[in-house]
């Protein structure tokens, strides 16, 4: 039988990110055709402002190029403009006759560039800013004349006249409006941004109105005059003043249009067999100018033509960033603000940085930036994730905190970055690395500059910089998923909250029925799901779930941790870092009898055994007679403590014990990420309590408990959490905290991100003010924790033999 | 000479797991897939000799346990954008027996 066809009208970034999405999903579903107007193979318009600034050449900025559709099978007219659509028939006839029947259509046809309806608008010289061609026109221009007119300061304008300056034009922008990017800025931001674009030389005419375009002796425009009689002379003129969807194919075919292409939900527009996404369509009333939505159309339009049905397009909230080199500015949302709303500014005129958030409701909803937009991302994140900022209301404008990132010398802002500065420290990618493969490889994801760069794919703490780098990038392309939102991994489009709540709802307890029913893609998954999933099935069912040993990681599944070589280190678990003299002997004999090269002492506080071949394992371990210290697991790791009153003459709590039992109390505890702990015995905190996940302060009345510290790729300082009296208290209240995080912390989510995305209060009232569910919580992680094992015992007694035994030949 | 070698029964290779075979030309990672197929790599990763025996597998890939570089099990190629390959040995089940020429 033969495959349905699918005809693609228009051969434009949505249109073909819908195609790359089908075949992604479904590749051999359809026979697959596609019309495009312009000559060249699909690239990405977005890049057109560099190439017009000569920043990139058009061959930099191809997405598509011809093998990629011969590979997948994809019939291309290219040059040939479809003018009539049959659809009783059911086949498309482009303008030199070419026809292609077809089963299902996606029209992405875009939009046209609006031509300013004054006399002298088609004179040779007077072009619009759109494609390829007019780029080019551009470019020869420059070569020629020496006066430009852009009419319209919006961003497509503005970046025009950019460019014709770079090229050594002289170039005025004529603006009706009352400021620049009227639909972006409010008129603070938008006077900067004429200041900052007048300093670099560009001329403007503010509130303007445009009376005729003036030929001049060649036939060739020459000059503009204005309505109020002002005429300046004009060598090439560029309309910049919107676009308007391309619906006269979808109209003459009868297809209900309304400013754009109607369409659902689905991107289906009123004929079930026509679907329709990108600039040429109204969703609820809307038409996208930005790449970032239409790229959400083509996601949900290619699982509705693939069949599978899941999904609904529901608009997109967008934000805007100028791609002139060195103008920062950044707005999203709504930043004009109504009597509903209030709003935090901090205008510094003469350091040119304004910034304006608008807030409703405790939540972001919208925002400009400009001279420092290093926190553009952040800010479009909390929005998007509609989070209630009250608890960070107070330094919200200052951005995300990146004090305490380590890795890239400081930087928090990948505008003032050199290209030769290094941005992953991890694994050595500089800036200029990153940009180039942006632009090279059409990326458009984080993920795609994980892939192909590697940066931010290690420790991940420039994942900031590269977002802010791929925003200056592509501008308004970039557009980050709701945290709550963000996939699992590239096996699947549901977020973790969704596993979640699936597994919990649909009662799951195998990785292989949550892989059916939430429609994995891959047959088994990857090293990114699997030990998700794992811990999301132990997490939630704890008695019925079985651990699966192929789904964790070589450290928890070895209980040990791999190093360079391929050889393991052991830590054997010392009691709140106390040990003893027989410890320590037998310790020293087995490093003696198996020859370890190195003998660490760790920043927990015990004793680190390097270079340990696998095959030896099971024998250390019987020999140390120690239990395992878990230092290879998103588990508990250590309960660091001080000496406390034990000894120490300030001491006001006894710090060792109270960490020995928190420890015991916690022994095989699996959670989302690494577990650390700390007791101190006074307010010294020698025991460093607040940089850890639970951090206990003994005081003379008693203990103070801090959350959410960390001491790693982000030094996050914990926050205060409960005061207590006894150390029954102190357990049941670090215990139920844990459990909560337990019970909702994403997987590789630390104790720091669970709470910046749950909020101190969501745990404080789960946990200090519900007495309640303190102790249910309490009680299940008890409960849970009642027949913890020791995993070497359980080795050494024969469990998993297979996996330290090597085979031979 | 390459010589098929039985080396385990497949049940001594676990569902999306792998064993290490010791050989004089050095160390070989022999996998199985969660369809029972059986592929055999040397166990050195093309990026830093990580041992690919000790990644996880899926599909017919595994990913190297030291910097998460991803191998196909059936050809030995890194998958792109990452380039390199990991020498390939013939595998060959009979029955619940496994044979590797080497």
């Amino acid at each position: 039988m033969s495959k349905p066809k699918l005809v693609m009208v228009g051969n434009g970034m949505a249109g073909v990110r819908t195609l790359e999405e089908l075949l992604k999903i479904s590749p051999d579903h359809y026979d697959i055709t596609v019309f495009g107007a312009e000559p060249h193979p699909n690239y990405n318009r977005i890049l057109l402002s560099p190439v017009l600034a000569g920043e990139m050449t058009v061959q930099d900025i191809i997405l598509n190029d011809h093998s990629w559709y011969a590979e997948k099978g994809i019939k291309l007219h290219l040059g040939k403009t479809v003018t009539k659509i049959d659809r009783v028939k059911r086949r498309v006839i482009a303008a030199d006759g070419t026809e292609e029947p077809y089963d299902r259509l996606l029209l992405a046809t875009g939009s046209n560039p609006f031509m300013l309806p004054v006399p002298g608008n088609e004179l040779p010289g007077v072009i619009s800013y759109r494609d390829i061609k007019d780029t080019d026109e551009m470019i020869e221009a420059a070569k020629l004349y020496s006066h430009a007119v852009v009419i319209g300061g919006g961003l497509l304008g503005l970046e025009a006249a950019n460019g014709l300056k770079q090229r050594g034009m002289d170039v005025t922008v004529v603006h009706g409006a009352g400021w620049l990017l009227e639909r972006q800025l409010d008129e603070t931001a938008g006077k900067m941004l004429q200041k900052s674009l007048e300093d670099r030389g560009l001329k403007f005419l503010i509130l303007k109105q445009t009376e005729m375009l003036v030929a001049g002796e060649s036939g060739r425009v020459a000059a503009i005059r204005f309505k109020d009689g002002m005429q300046i002379p004009a060598d090439l003129v560029v309309m910049a003043v919107g676009v308007r969807p391309n619906t006269a194919l979808a109209e003459s075919a009868g297809i209900y249009c309304n400013r754009g292409i109607v369409v659902n939900d689905t991107l289906q527009t009123f004929d079930p067999k026509i679907y329709a996404v990108g600039e040429c369509v109204t969703h609820r009333g809307i038409a996208y100018g930005l790449v970032a939505p239409l790229f959400e159309q083509g996601k949900v339009a290619a699982n509705h033509l693939a069949n599978f049905g899941i999904g609904r397009y529901t608009g997109s909230v967008t934000s805007t960033k100028l791609k002139v080199t060195g103008i920062d500015l950044f707005s999203a949302g709504d930043f004009t603000g109504n009597a509903d709303t209030e709003e935090i500014v901090l205008n510094d005129a003469a350091g040119g940085v304004y910034k304006k958030l608008v807030i409703k409701d405790n939540k972001l909803v919208g925002g400009v930036l400009y001279g420092d937009t290093a926190d553009g991302p952040w800010y479009f994140q909390l929005l998007r994730d509609g989070q209630d900022i009250h608890e960070i209301r107070d330094h919200l404008l200052f951005g995300q905190s990146h004090v305490g990132d380590v890795g890239h010398q400081g930087h928090s802002k990948a505008a003032a970055m050199a290209d030769s500065a290094e941005v992953c420290g991890c694994n050595g990618v500089s800036k200029g690395a990153i940009v180039k493969a942006i632009k090279e490889q059409g990326l458009f994801t984080l993920d795609g500059i994980k892939k192909y760069t590697k940066a931010s794919s290690s420790c991940g703490s420039c994942t900031g910089l590269c977002e802010q780098i791929l925003s200056a990038t592509i501008g308004g392309a970039y557009t980050p998923a709701a945290s709550n939102k963000k996939p699992v991994c590239s096996c699947t489009d549901h977020s973790h909250q969704e596993v979640r709540d699936a597994i919990r709802q649909q009662h799951l307890i195998k990785i292989a029925d949550i892989m059916r029913f939430m429609e994995w893609t891959t047959p088994d998954g990857c090293e990114k799901c699997r030990p998700a999933l794992n811990y999301y099935l132990i997490s939630t069912w704890p008695k019925e779930a079985k651990d699966d040993p192929r789904s964790r990681l070589i450290n928890e599944r070895a209980h040990a941790n791999i190093q360079k070589d391929g050889t393991f280190s052991v830590v054997p678990r010392m009691w709140g870092g106390v040990t003893t003299a027989a410890e320590l002997r037998r310790i020293a004999d087995v490093a003696e009898k198996y020859q370890v090269p190195t003998i660490k002492v760790t920043g927990g506080q015990r004793i680190d055994l390097l270079g340990i071949k696998k095959d030896d394992l099971i024998n250390v371990w019987k020999d140390l007679d120690m239990p395992s210290g878990h230092a290879y697991g998103k588990s508990i790791r250590t309960v660091k403590t001080c000496v406390g009153m034990e000894h120490c003459r300030f001491g006001t709590q006894l710090a060792m014990s109270m960490g020995i039992k928190l420890e015991k109390m916690l022994f095989d505890m699996y959670s989302p990420h690494k577990v650390k702990l700390a007791v101190s015995g006074c307010p010294r905190n020698c025991a460093e309590a607040g940089i850890k996940d639970v951090g206990v302060i003994g005081v003379e009345s008693g203990y103070e408990l801090y959350v959410g510290g960390n001491g790693g790729i982000k030094t996050e300082v914990a926050q205060f959490f409960v005061k207590v009296k006894s150390d029954e208290e102190v357990m049941e209240y670090a215990g139920a905290f844990l459990q909560l995080y337990r019970e909702e912390g994403f997987y590789l989510e630390r104790t720091c991100h669970y709470l910046e995305r749950v909020g101190l209060d969501h745990a404080k009232n789960k946990v200090v003010e519900d007495d309640e569910n303190r102790k249910a919580l309490y009680a299940r992680l008890l409960a849970e924790l009642k027949d913890a094992k020791d995993p070497w015992a359980e080795r050494i007694a024969g469990v998993e033999k297979q996996e330290y035994e090597a085979l031979s030949v | 000479m390459a010589d098929w070698k039985m080396i385990c029964k497949i049940e001594d290779i676990p569902q999306l797991g792998s064993r290490v075979v010791k050989s004089a030309e050095g160390d070989i990672a022999v996998f199985r897939t969660s369809s029972d197929e059986v592929f055999a790599l040397r166990d050195k990763c093309p990026h830093k000799a990580g041992p690919l025996s000790q990644g996880l597998v899926h599909g017919t890939q595994v990913t190297c346990p030291l910097h998460g570089w991803k191998l196909h099990l059936d050809t030995g190629e890194v998958v792109a954008p990452d380039v390199g390959c990991s020498r390939r040995y013939p595998t060959r089940v009979d029955g619940d027996t496994v044979f590797l020429e080497i």
